[in-house]
């Protein structure tokens, strides 16, 4: 397939052109200006870098620094806190953590041999940029982390938040989001098996684009990012280098003589969904043959970012020749390429005795690479241009040693004012339904909201079944795929967040994202074992918005403390704010659960006729915060109460009913409500139910509004086949869980029937669920 | 031949050890992607997967071939249009129209090969509705007769995964009117046509019968737990696509109806 896939010579690069600025140079010319400001460096993190050089840099080590000490890469304004989650961790939490946080992700032991990684990122802000790259680079940055790490990418996920339905730039931003995700993600092979969806005003210009991969591995396959053996060769392959995504990095164009360069440098980087499929197999093919010894993605920072992680990793040394990488853009300087963020590349170490069989691999799907130089065990990374040395510094300053900072924080003035006004009783609340028929029309005009409705317009431009291993996907509470075909060993997986409650709250707001996936995971009959988060937040500068950020982080890390899983992995994404308004803080929460026979999977909805339906958990008259009072357009007042010991009692009844067989569906209760669930529940398989509340009225002392609507945590509800009821009742009241038969399972009817609310057609309530998307997105 | 890289390497139990001696080839260029999804309905039907690489010069001693789904070579040109110079492509041509008639099944991308490949008339362009839709999809097998749907009684209807972006079958009226008459329009979509594709068309054969091609997904249908059932619950069942491979298989050791 040469004639195909012919490989282009690469282009003669030559240090002639350009008029570059060596370490030498710097040595002898302290006082040179350097344009640090704009590359994003403050006056002390220059000083900084001069002090650890000895020196002033050259433009090339500027560049590696101002990137490498970015936000972004450095964690500076949360390395602080997210502290807490490597420091509150127990025995329990350790025993199934193979590798933790700080590699690309983190492995969790699945049993059997085999390992799991998973990891969920951000990609908001180029997603508002440009939508469809942004989204699809966004997917391929993920994958390509789970690929470092020695795995088989399985599958993705990705929770989205966007501005309100009805702005004309939500269609803008959904359209491209939802079509770079597809058209990036159905082009790997990789199934989608779930996210979120919500449509708020605080998302209007900073809509969140988050990202989940998972991937599965044996345990002798796991692949570390270190750089070490002295004489080991260091290999960059896939796409070539171009001018994607340098950003700043334009300012340096200074050190060029050159100035009939391409001046339109794209500060999103484009996607090659088919690059990322080959390197996806090249690199597992790498891995089968155990052809490398470290590996790492190209991601933010690119080549800074791949060397200085691997070298200070590693043995501590690494020298690099710069005029051997391949270039698409050959007028490229040195410093833009060390900062390039060109999509689809990784960096290699390999043996010299498997040099010949890593290039057949290369070889054999086409995939360009070349030898950029070696680990050394001087402690330094080297770069040369032409030999030349124009990057001379200790890897770990660069990698690992940049800036922290303690940002102050306080609780926002406006906070107890906040939390003071509660929906119940408010100007919106007037007119709360109560007749049979308002309560119908309610719960149908809930159901068809913008982020209680069907989200199958998305979903739908995903492919669900490639790979064959999933076993579920949306609308489910969690995804599920098999990971060992012939044991049917799998994982579970959820992702959930709710903003509204973490701006109320930021402490229990995040306690109960984690709680939601936690439970959503359960409920599909998987064991929670980990927790990757994408903490997506507002400006750090804010003292109001550090406080929540460090609200949430402590609350997080203090729940998982509770729940007895660790968080293995994830991300930071700040500065997400319009002005001086930031978005609701918003800590999205993946859990991964582990499932012995996927088989055993519980779905979402009811199918058999006559089986019993059981509420687990009790309910409070708790609308702060809920879908119904975000409807009626009021934000006030507490979240709903976090009761994690109930969460993982719920979480065992759940498990422990999905291994006996004593379930045939679960649903979580959250958003929405019991109201919601009842709905999703019928709408799973179209099968309807007959419902009876006045139990669950006279046990929590709630009126019917209230046990419908309400959206107190630590609940599910259950479809128990007959010959179990007792065995599952006798199991909830063992373990002292409240637990109450609301109804019956009714495939007849096609209808859900709730005493005191007016009989609803499963059609009009599939209508009203499953029109909301097309009507606004077409 | 090069190994698919399958993980877990799971190998099913061959359901009819009789079949287990039949050979079918699966293809893989780069950018394939339901090769391992085709290669597993092959052994849940009981047969033999024998994987196939693109640059391959040889098809050895298989006995049938599917061309999967995906997007080969990324696709970026029209779908199908590069793949059709594999190497690979032009011994399965061969094959194809020899007097041997050798079986051979495109699945989505590998369908779109196949028209280009002018094994099979017409084309397919962009969906009418411009999105990438992935839906469990009914369809009526209205021949019986082809090497890939005997195992169906003709006019029985089934549910299999369809996910693409460029679905939409066009050939002009004669040739569709040409297709009616000799009964090559193997497959029609019942309810809702997902793309626009003309008169309903998802499959079509050549006029031997041995080579078929269809947009949705057969192979994402052959096994419980894992199938529209399963995922979507909205009628079918989990494995109405297994009758393509266990007709081809009963064909090649001569066990059909």
């Amino acid at each position: 397939m040469t004639e195909i896939n012919s490989v282009v010579e690469p282009v003669e690069t030559s240090s002639k052109k350009f008029n570059i600025d060596t370490v030498e140079n710097a040595a002898k010319t302290p006082d040179t200006d350097l344009p640090w400001a704009e590359l994003g460096l403050k006056q002390n993190e220059f000083d900084e870098v001069v002090k650890v050089l000895g020196r002033r840099p050259t433009g090339a080590e500027l560049a590696m620094y101002s990137v490498m000490w970015s936000e972004h890469c450095s964690y500076k304004s949360s390395k602080n806190h997210l502290r807490q989650f490597g420091d509150k961790v127990t025995d329990e939490m350790k025993k199934d953590m193979l590798v933790g946080i700080g590699e690309n992700a983190g492995v969790t032991n699945l049993g059997d041999g085999w390992a799991v990684t998973f990891k969920i990122e951000s990609h908001n802000s180029p997603s508002f940029v440009e939508p469809y790259q942004g989204a699809a680079t966004g997917i391929g940055g993920i994958v390509r982390d789970i690929i470092s790490m020695g795995a088989r990418p399985m599958a993705v996920m990705d929770p989205l938040r966007f501005g309100a339905i009805d702005h004309p730039d939500t269609a803008r931003v959904m359209h491209g989001a939802v079509a770079g995700i597809g058209g990036y993600g159905n082009s790997l092979g990789l199934p989608n098996i779930g996210g979120e969806m919500v449509f708020d005003a605080v998302y209007q210009g900073n809509p969140l684009v988050n990202a989940l991969a998972v991937g599965v591995m044996r345990h002798e396959d796991i692949r570390l990012a270190n750089a070490s053996g002295k004489g080991n060769k260091v290999v960059l392959f896939g796409a070539r280098t171009g001018g994607d995504g340098i950003g700043g990095a334009s300012v340096l164009a200074s050190e060029s003589f050159d100035d009939t360069k391409p001046s339109k440098r794209p500060a999103v980087q484009v996607g090659d969904p088919f690059a990322e499929k080959v390197l996806i197999e090249c690199c597992l093919e790498l891995f089968k043959g155990s052809l490398v010894e470290g590996i790492q993605d190209l991601g933010a920072a690119g080549i800074s970012c791949a060397t200085s992680e691997l070298a200070s990793n590693g043995d501590g040394g690494m020298e690099v020749e710069l005029t051997s990488v391949l270039l698409r853009d050959p007028t490229l300087t040195p410093g833009e390429i060390l900062m390039s963020e060109s999509q689809e590349r990784m960096m290699a170490v390999v043996t010299p005795e498997n040099i010949a069989a890593f290039e057949t691999v290369m070889d054999k799907w086409a995939v360009e690479y070349s030898w950029l130089g070696e680990v050394t065990d001087t402690g330094r990374l080297i770069i040369t241009w032409d030999g030349v040395v124009i990057v001379d510094v200790d890897p770990r300053t660069v990698a690992h040693d940049g800036p922290v900072y303690d940002r102050p924080y306080a609780r926002p003035s406006w906070q107890d004012s906040v939390q003071a006004d509660s929906f119940t009783g408010s100007v919106q609340d007037a007119g709360r339904p109560s007749a049979p028929a308002e309560l119908a029309a309610a719960v149908t005009q809930l159901v068809a909201s913008p982020n209680m409705c069907s989200k199958a317009w998305i979903t739908n431009q995903y492919d669900r079944y490639v790979g064959g291993n999933t076993a579920l996907a949306f609308p489910d509470d969690a995804g599920v795929v098999r990971v060992d075909e012939e044991t049917g060993l799998g994982v579970a997986l959820a992702t959930d967040a709710n903003g509204r409650y973490t701006y109320l709250d930021p402490y229990h707001g995040a306690q109960l994202a984690l709680a939601e996936a936690y439970r959503n995971v359960a409920t599909s009959g998987a064991v929670p074992m980990a927790v990757s988060d994408c903490l997506n937040f507002g400006s750090p500068e804010d003292p109001d918005v550090m406080w929540q950020l460090a609200e949430a982080i402590r609350g997080l890390s203090d729940a998982c403390m509770v729940l007895g899983i660790p968080v293995t992995g994830g991300n930071v994404s700040l500065y997400n704010q319009t002005g001086a308004t930031p978005i609701h803080p918003s800590p999205v929460v993946a859990v991964l659960g582990k499932l012995d026979d996927v088989a055993r999977r519980t779905p979402s909805g009811w199918r058999e006729d006559g089986q019993a339906i059981y509420l687990l958990g009790t309910t409070a008259a708790e609308l702060d915060g809920s879908e119904w009072a975000n409807m009626r357009g009021h934000l006030g007042g507490l979240p709903p109460k976090v009761d994690l010991a109930a969460e993982r009692e719920l979480g065992e009844i759940l498990i422990n009913a999905s291994r006996d067989g004593m379930v045939d569906s679960a649903h979580d209760l959250s958003e929405g409500g019991l109201a919601a669930a009842l709905v999703e529940s019928s709408l799973r398989y179209g099968v309807g139910a007959r419902i009876a509340l006045q139990d669950v009225l006279d046990r929590d002392g709630v009126d019917l509004f209230t046990a419908l609507f309400s959206e107190s945590q630590g609940r599910a509800i259950v479809g128990v086949p007959r010959s179990e009821e007792v065995r599952f009742k006798d199991m909830c009241t063992a373990r002292g869980f409240a637990h109450t038969r609301i109804g019956v399972v009714d495939a007849a009817s096609g209808n859900l029937e709730i005493n005191g609310v007016d009989t609803m057609s499963l059609d009009a309530l599939r209508e009203a669920h499953e029109a909301t998307l097309p009507k606004y997105f077409g | 031949m090069t190994e698919l890289p399958l993980i877990g390497e799971a190998i099913a139990v061959a359901a009819e050890p009789r079949l287990a001696g039949a050979k079918i080839g699966v293809v893989t260029f780069p950018g394939t992607l339901d090769d391992r999804d085709a290669a597993r309905a092959v052994r849940l039907a009981g047969g033999t997967a024998v994987p196939l690489w693109h640059a391959d010069t040889t098809l050895g001693d298989v006995d049938a071939v599917v061309i999967p789904g995906g997007f080969s070579y990324g696709d970026y040109l029209r779908a199908g249009a590069i793949a059709r110079f594999a190497p690979l492509m032009s011994k399965i041509i061969d094959a194809a129209n020899s007097d041997a008639k050798l079986p051979v099944l495109g699945i989505c991308n590998g369908f779109q090969i196949l028209t280009e490949s002018h094994l099979l008339p017409g084309s397919m362009i962009k969906n009418d509705h411009l999105k990438f839709m992935c839906r469990d999809q009914v369809l009526r097998v209205e021949n019986s007769n082809t090497a890939w749907t005997l195992d169906y009684e003709a006019g029985q209807e089934i549910t299999v995964p369809l996910k693409n972006q460029d679905g939409q079958y066009i050939a002009d009226e004669k040739i569709l009117d040409a297709l009616e008459a000799e009964g090559r329009v193997v497959f029609r979509y019942v309810g809702f046509n997902p793309n626009g594709s003309r008169r309903d068309i998802a499959g079509i054969s050549n006029a031997a019968g041995n080579v078929v091609g269809l947009m949705p997904h057969p192979e994402h249908a052959v096994e419980v737990g894992f199938g529209p059932e399963s995922l979507d619950g909205i009628g079918g069942s989990d494995t109405d696509g297994l009758g393509f491979f266990t007709s081809v298989l009963n064909k090649i050791v001569g066990g059909n109806k």
